[in-house]
């Protein structure tokens, strides 16, 4: 009776009587007054008033309302999900809305827009699984905004972005909402920064829900969706007019969200890797140095996956060597930056990774592009520093050199390291060049001679600085790289390098003692501390006993 | 009994997204009162969010953290223990607990009177010296002269906690 007689009569009144406020009051009285059932058996019905309503009505309001109470409906009963089928509810309130919207050509576009986050809510909640009505909804949508190109007003624009986040919130999964034909395109008529925005929120919902994407075609549709952060738009503004700490917070987004693109399967890996690499490239020099490191170590682990596994060695499509022309690539495009101090470090990594699939002329090479960049672009003394340490500690790693190779950059490093600007550098990374020549695993080269050629050079330095302090500043300074050597003598004497005798180890504690009592030291609490330690270190190991404590009691303090 | 965080090799985002969300759920704010880093966080974002669980917050420099202010070495006494922090290994700190980092591997041992600790990777990064890391962090319950060190390892999706004892003796130098 209702369908029939009562609905039909009730609207023709509130249609009739034109009156803009008692049309959107009394719309609203039926929408709540009538159970939630008779809403949707009467649905033709009662959307069938609303392109008539006055346009001056907030029907868009009065919309929402009803599909409100009928998402509600369906929520709590879900028993009566068949008859939302039947009854067509999802088509009925779709071409309802293109009706309205028709009607009020004055209607502004965040009228509109709000409408379609309405309906898609109502979707979402009704008809979560007809991807294909989530995906009309954004149609409808793309057809509303065409030729607008950018939307510049901002209501409109917060209505687009609720529009596109709905999904992601839903379906916890970006892979669903990379499905939806017309995401991207609705994404397009975002403004650049409001589309940044959204791709963050996007790499933020991949980032909580740990979502992997793992084929090379999903991270394609991925990127697309989100170039606005990899790379320059044209239109939109240059990357240096963008704020230094907004533009390192998205690339830094970008360089986590690299470690959510895995496959294990290899060949695929090499794949997403590979069109990564592509896309990333076009990001310009400013981006490089954040999205090329987390690049760079997935293909390592790509690596050490290869590497562990058994049998397919160089017959796959993928091999190590595939990998490492790929990293070596790579890491030349920080060249255009430039970021040698980075490019330094990463072709280390990449050179020690070589070593460890026992590939010696990669290896080489790596070192030898890391060893160039020493010599042409890292001018900076406190980097050179650190840069030679870093090559140090890693080549005093490898194992996979011949004797030529390993003597080429071997001698490279102790020349670099005798040649720092600071007299205390160039002592403490010679040093430390002792342990490239006495390598404790099987096999290793155990060259005792070069260990001691390197610590005594280092003494001499050590003098020189001592002897230059005296005449600039009157007073020696402190004797911490004397100590420092000491300790560095016990450990090879505790290695059993023959040429590190406890009569040398001897003389260097009376020296350090002689130094530290002359008028000329300065004092230092800590290196006195350093050098009573070494002391009683030397003590504890006489007392230890058995062969080492033999060795140790030879040493007369 | 104090509370003390000790984690590093976070190598964010260089070679890992983020801490396990396991740990993340188990560090809360106000139950910690020092965190100690030996480096490698590697932003400014990561550094930030370990001072919101502690103010604090002591680090030391890893090869690749973004900030060149973070110093070498470190010293912090913290009740009866004098702390040491630096990124690889070095007696001449003179300390009671000495924390580094670098192998990405949980290590906690005894050595020449005092206790040498290596809190492993948080975020299990990828590391050219160790395969297959773990991701772990140490928790040290300073208490007088005694030290709880707890190490919590994630295995196969699990945090899975260990504990060591060491006690200072008395008559310390």
């Amino acid at each position: 009776m209702y369908k029939d007689i009562v609905l039909p009569r009730v609207l023709e009144q509130v249609v009739n009587c034109k009156d803009e406020l008692a049309q959107y009051y009394l719309m609203d009285c039926i929408i709540q007054v009538f159970p939630d059932d008779y809403h949707l058996q009467t649905l033709e019905t009662l959307l069938g008033a609303c392109p008539q309503l006055q346009p001056t009505v907030d029907i868009k309001t009065v919309m929402s309302q009803l599909m409100e109470r009928l998402s509600n409906y369906a929520s709590l009963s879900p028993e009566v999900m068949p008859e939302f089928l039947q009854v067509e509810a999802f088509t009925k309130l779709s071409s309802a809305i293109v009706r309205v919207i028709e009607a009020q050509p004055d209607m502004p576009l965040v009228g509109a827009i709000s409408l379609h986050v309405s309906l898609l809510t109502f979707t979402l909640r009704v008809h979560p699984d007809r991807l294909d009505y989530v995906d009309q909804v954004l149609g409808a949508c793309v057809k509303k905004l065409s030729g607008k190109g950018k939307v510049e007003e901002s209501k409109a624009t917060k209505q687009i972005v609720a529009l596109l986040s709905a999904p992601l919130e839903k379906y916890n999964d970006v892979m669903t909402a990379l499905k939806l034909t017309n995401y991207p395109k609705v994404l397009e008529h975002l403004d650049y920064a409001t589309n940044k925005v959204m791709a963050g929120v996007i790499i933020q919902s991949i980032m909580k829900n740990t979502t992997c994407i793992s084929t090379a075609d999903k991270v394609e549709a991925l990127f697309e969706l989100i170039k606005g952060l990899i790379k320059d738009i044209t239109g939109a503004p240059s990357v240096d007019e963008l704020d230094e700490e907004d533009f390192k917070e998205e690339q830094n987004l970008v360089a986590r969200l690299v470690h959510m693109l895995v496959n294990e399967d290899q060949e695929e890996m090499f794949k997403i890797i590979t069109t990564v690499r592509k896309h990333f490239l076009q990001g310009g020099p400013r981006r490089l140095s954040f999205t090329v490191p987390p690049l760079v170590f997935s293909a390592l682990k790509l690596v050490r996956a290869l590497q562990t596994q058994e049998g397919e060695g160089e017959e796959g499509p993928v091999t190590p060597k595939k990998i490492f022309q790929f990293l070596h690539q790579t890491v030349e495009a920080l060249a255009t930056v430039p970021a040698p101090e980075l490019a330094l470090r990463l072709y280390l990594q990449c050179a020690e990774a070589a070593n460890d699939c026992d590939i010696e002329p990669v290896a080489y090479e790596f070192f030898t592009q890391a060893f160039i960049l020493y010599e042409e672009e890292i001018a900076d003394s406190k980097a050179q520093v650190t840069a030679i340490h870093l090559i140090i500690g890693t080549l005093q790693r490898i194992t996979v050199f011949g004797v030529e190779n390993r003597d080429t950059l071997t001698h490279k490093a102790t020349g670099y390291s005798a040649k720092l600007l600071k007299k205390q550098d160039q002592c403490k990374a010679v040093y430390v060049c002792s342990h490239l020549f006495w390598v404790e695993d099987e096999g290793g080269v155990k060259d005792g001679e070069r260990v001691l050629l390197c610590l005594k050079r280092a003494i001499r330095i050590a003098n020189a600085a001592q002897q230059m302090a005296n005449v600039t500043r009157g007073n020696s300074g402190p004797a911490t790289l004397f100590v420092e050597i000491l300790n560095k003598y016990l450990y090879f004497f505790e290695k059993g390098n023959p040429q590190i005798t406890s009569n040398l180890i001897r003389d260097l504690i009376e020296l350090i003692a002689t130094e530290m009592q002359s008028e000329n030291a300065s004092q230092d609490p800590s290196v006195d501390a350093f050098f009573a330690s070494t002391l009683r270190y030397i003590q504890f190991q006489k007392q230890k006993g058995g062969a080492l404590g033999e060795k140790y009691d030879a040493i007369q303090a | 009994m104090v509370l003390v965080l000790a984690l590093g090799d976070l190598h964010i985002p260089h070679r890992a997204p983020d801490l396990p969300t396991k740990f993340k759920s188990m560090l809360v704010p106000g139950k910690i009162q020092h965190i100690i880093s030996p480096g490698n966080l590697c932003i400014k974002e990561v550094y930030d969010y370990l001072k919101s669980l502690c103010p604090d917050l002591h680090v030391t420099r890893g090869e690749y953290d973004e900030d060149p202010r973070y110093p070498e070495t470190k010293t912090l006494t913290i009740g009866q223990f004098k702390l040491g922090l630096c990124h690889g290994h070095q007696r001449q700190l003179d300390v009671d607990i000495l924390i580094t980092g670098h192998t990405h591997q949980f290590k906690a041992y005894k050595h020449e009177g005092g206790v040498v600790i290596n809190p492993g990777s948080a975020t299990g990064a990828y590391s050219s010296i160790t395969y297959e890391v773990n991701p772990s962090f140490v928790l040290m319950d300073i208490d007088g002269l005694r030290v709880v060190v707890y190490v919590y390892e994630l295995i196969d999706g699990e945090v899975k906690v260990d504990k060591i004892d060491f006690k200072k003796s008395p008559t310390s130098q």
